[in-house]
């Protein structure tokens, strides 16, 4: 059995606490009223003297500076939503991911990870508490708190044709009804393979093998039709005006890549840590595979996404690139080299696969990245120029980190780290590559 | 305990089957003779290939205006029929490829046809970036090659100048990881041969192949790399292919779903392909040991797959098409549904949405009839798809006043019939003269997999002997021989 360290305990509430206190700072320090960004603005331009427009009238100007001034004031408003939103569906889209990835195991019969599910299981206990934080975070957004989703606002509504032929699918009422279906479902059906799991570890039943098959793959059916659904509804509906068929599959490339990434760094610390006896360095090898796999993928369908958009060029379409291309050029073309050139290029080779270290390595460049990519998918449409990387947006992720790795830890500790019984087990404690 | 297999797998050989029984089931169609039914469908298939030959060059000769496209509908048949065949080759690269980077032991039955399915159907595939040319002749500019006008090149932004690419090293690389995997298998015909003909051709064939410890080593870590490339290439090819209608601005072409989507239903199609021919093959060829129950059920189950991919895929671009608010999108899909074409989307929802959704019950997907008519369904299926996404986009677009009809001429159906009637050609002569299942990786899973050692193991536990020990004869008494010789 696996008990959690009081380092590790310590750890992840201090980075709750730090978390916390810079959240909350981040709120505090996002601007209250219009007056205040206006002084802010006017310093600004103090600082660049010399630079004032030729406006042709003053009172055009003006209006013009009133008009800027409130933009920026909701995009700062947004800013500390905006950056606790990002990490919190970030993770929590990994803990359902790992859960996928543990369904796809059960379903295609692998040999070689049943000495690996209960990590995956771990991990998978994010999803409630995660689950929670998210729809906390849309429920606040549809009473208004903020303006991430501006198909929220019935003022924006009012004067937004678009937005308004497409209420029959974007109001706050089956919004959130849609969000608590797609929850409901997943964690239910994480709780009732996790539960046959455990219960296989008194003794190996095939009927138990077989529902746990048919559960899995029922789940996947569900997830890919709610993980399209969700895309559109919690990502792609920040851009209300925006859209693109291939957008769910995209997110799910991330979604895969993070999960598997992070299944192999718990993995790889579990095993520093003495436990996990029958995990070899094939095992990381496997998932070290996955993790170059499923970047690649995420590539492809980034680059076909991008240049289809790039390439016809059409209008309505073609914003969305070009406010990011303008505003976040370091960031949308970092997240190319993060989630796809580097991970290719170290884990390619072979041996590079086995060693902790170098997919320890891997890893943390593709969660960077991927967080990245979810900063990139997001950010442009709440705080658009108004971005930053700063006390809020870091804070966000300790607070959510922290909530995580305690989740997850202590959730590893309540079950043996092997299963015992399970049809593959036996190939996986042998297996090699 | 290296080769551990959980008790649970099922045997993917039949029967009671050794090493030797493994080559003389492969060989036998090789060295047999042709019965009469192989000479009356080869000849019917000749004459399909015949006809559309003729079709052919009655098109090249006199000009695409024998075919049923007018002003608005440039691209009809032609591209339908290209971008069906392409598809239908991406089976062939994923069973060989895709299942052997995830060591899925059942594709060794049926990786040796499916690969060449997928060279015969990207052959056909080929055919048609060059027959629906009005210059066929000039066809040669496509390539970047130096000349004499000023080194006139060509432009690298069009997605049918990245077809040739495409489409070509798609060939290639196929036909290298095809080869390279029947070298062992020739080798094996050549040493079995007693003809000296045969012998020779076998002899050339199988490139000397001798079958040492190093020679298997590379040939494993090549066809490893090959699997690596060829993945990628397999997703590529389909997706470039879906770009020539995606870069566009048409409305239901213009959609960034298209490359995963094709790709998805090339698989789906290209499957249903597999299970139609390996039905057929495995009774006619004897084969129903290798090619069993199980691997045709799994090969469902791949159908079913990606054939629920391409419904979420249809789902959401309808979703997007209203979603989207552009009335030009909208009409597209409304279009498709209730217009002059209602019937080929009709057909084509029915045969990849609703038709795979029979294989989630098991009693279905075990069954040969049954998995024989829903693969033919989903051929069907995923011929109009194409059609439809093609025709019904390019008939009703941004201009009433360009709106019309397309109704193919003999001639179109003529070179689709021809291209079957080749693609059979090909295919017949292939199951008559190379041996159709890659023996020496079956030979590889015969211990682990094979029914006959799975009993044995069963009855004596998982250290049970897979072979028999070599009898040693007692050695003759040399000292008592060498005595009696000196003696006398």
């Amino acid at each position: 059995m696996y008990t959690m360290s009081s380092k590790l305990k310590l750890f992840s509430l201090a980075l709750i606490i730090v978390g916390a206190i810079g959240l909350i700072y981040g709120f505090i320090d996002a601007p209250s009223s219009v007056e205040d960004v206006k002084e802010m603005l006017h310093a600004e331009d103090a600082a660049h003297s010399g630079e004032v427009a030729m406006g042709s009238s003053g009172v055009d100007e003006a209006a013009h500076a009133d008009e800027h001034a409130e933009h920026v004031f909701h995009q700062l408003q947004n800013k500390p939503w905006a950056a606790i939103y990002v990490p919190a569906l970030f993770i929590f889209l990994i803990s359902l991911g790992v859960f996928v990835f543990y369904a796809l195991q059960n379903v295609s019969q692998a040999g070689w990870s049943p000495v690996l599910f209960r990590v995956m299981e771990g991990i998978t206990s994010y999803l409630v508490p995660g689950g929670i934080i998210v729809y906390i975070i849309l429920l606040l957004s549809t009473l208004h708190l903020n303006h991430l989703f501006i198909w929220m606002d019935p003022e924006v509504v009012a004067n937004d044709v678009i937005i308004q032929n497409k209420t029959a699918y974007l109001n706050t009422p089956f919004f959130l009804i849609r969000a608590a279906i797609y929850m409901i479902g997943w964690i239910l059906f994480s709780k009732l393979i996790i539960k046959n799991s455990r219960k296989l570890d008194e003794e190996f039943s095939l009927t138990l093998h077989k529902r746990n098959f048919k559960l899995s793959a029922m789940f996947l059916v569900f997830f890919i039709v709610t993980e399209s659904m969700m895309s559109w509804d919690w990502i792609m509906s920040i851009d209300t005006h925006w859209f693109s068929t291939l957008f769910g599959w995209f997110v799910l490339a991330s979604i895969l890549v993070s999960a598997v990434t992070t299944i192999a760094l718990v993995t790889i610390y579990l095993k520093g840590k003495g436990y996990l006896e029958h995990v070899n360095n094939s095992h990381i090898h496997d998932l070290a595979k996955f993790m170059m796999g499923f970047s690649i993928f995420w590539a492809y369908l980034w680059f076909s996404q991008f240049l289809l958009i790039w390439y016809a060029n059409i209008p309505e379409e073609v914003t969305y690139y070009v406010s990011r291309l303008e505003d976040y050029p370091v960031l949308f073309f970092g997240t190319v080299i993060m989630n796809w050139l580097l991970p290719m290029l170290i884990l390619i080779n072979s041996d590079f696969k086995r060693v902790n270290w170098i997919v320890i390595f891997a890893g943390i460049i593709i969660l960077v990245g991927n967080y990245m990519n979810f900063f990139v998918l997001i950010m442009p449409g709440t705080v658009g120029e108004s971005w930053f990387i700063g006390i809020p947006e870091i804070s966000s992720i300790l607070l959510i980190s922290g909530i995580f790795i305690f989740t997850v830890f202590s959730a590893l500790a309540k079950a043996p780290l092997t299963v015992k019984h399970s049809a593959f087990l036996e190939e996986s404690k042998h297996f090699q590559y | 305990m290296s080769h551990y297999e959980s008790p649970i797998r099922k045997p993917l050989v039949t029967g009671d089957k050794s090493y030797h029984d493994v080559t003389l089931d492969v060989v036998r169609p090789v060295e047999g003779k042709a019965n009469k039914s192989w000479w009356v469908v080869f000849s019917i298939a000749l004459i399909a290939f015949l006809w559309g030959l003729g079709c052919i060059v009655y098109t090249v000769s006199e000009g695409i205006g024998t075919w049923g496209l007018n002003k608005t509908i440039g691209w009809a048949w032609d591209i339908t029929n290209f971008v069906w065949w392409v598809g239908i080759g991406h089976a062939g690269t994923l069973i060989s490829a895709v299942l052997l980077l995830f060591r899925q032991k059942w594709r060794m039955a049926i990786n040796r046809s499916a690969e060449a399915m997928t060279i015969f159907s990207v052959i056909q595939a080929g055919l048609f970036p060059i027959i629906h040319m009005g210059r066929p002749w000039l066809a040669y500019w496509v390539l970047p090659i130096p000349n004499q006008f000023g080194s006139l090149w060509v432009n690298f932004n069009s997605p049918l100048l990245w077809d040739v690419f495409a489409i070509s090293t798609y060939l290639s690389v196929s036909l290298v990881f095809w080869w390279t995997g029947l070298l062992p298998d020739f080798a094996m015909i050549r040493d079995r041969a007693v003809k000296p003909f045969q012998k020779h051709i076998y002899g050339i064939l199988s490139f000397g192949w001798s079958g040492r410890a190093k020679d298997w080593q590379r040939f494993e870590e090549v066809s490893l790399v090959l699997a690596g490339l060829a993945t990628p290439l397999v997703l590529s090819v389909h997706t470039i292919v879906s770009f020539d209608f995606a870069t566009s601005v048409i409305p239901g072409w213009h959609t960034t779903i298209f490359p995963p989507y094709f790709v998805a239903g090339a698989v789906f199609s290209g499957f249903a392909m597999v299970n139609t021919l390996l039905i057929i093959m495995r009774k006619v060829s004897n084969l129903e040991n290798y090619i069993t129950i199980q691997h045709i059920e799994l090969m469902n189950i791949v159908i079913m797959i990606t054939g629920s991919i391409v419904g979420v895929a249809y789902i959401t671009e309808l979703f997007m098409a209203w979603y989207s608010g552009v009335e030009y999108e909208q009409y597209a899909f409304l279009n498709r549904a209730t217009g002059p074409y209602w019937w080929a989307y009709l057909l084509m929802m029915t045969c990849n949405v609703v038709s795979p959704q029979f294989m989630w019950f098991p009693k279905l997907r075990r069954s040969i009839m049954f998995s024989f008519f829903i693969s033919i369904v989903v051929n069907i299926g995923m011929w109009f798809e194409r059609f439809v996404i093609i025709v019904t986009s390019l008939h009703r677009d941004y201009m009433p006043s360009a709106w019309t009809m397309f109704s193919p001429t003999f001639v179109d159906i003529g070179i689709f019939v021809g291209t079957i009637g080749f693609f059979f050609v090909l295919f017949l002569l292939y199951a008559r003269t190379f041996p159709v299942i890659a023996q020496a990786e079956v030979k590889s899973i015969l211990k682990t997999s094979g029914e006959k050692y799975k009993k044995i193991r069963a009855e004596k536990g998982e250290h049970a002997k897979l072979y028999d020990e070599p009898v040693q004869e007692p050695l003759p008494n040399f000292t008592e021989q060498f005595n009696s010789k000196s003696n006398s």
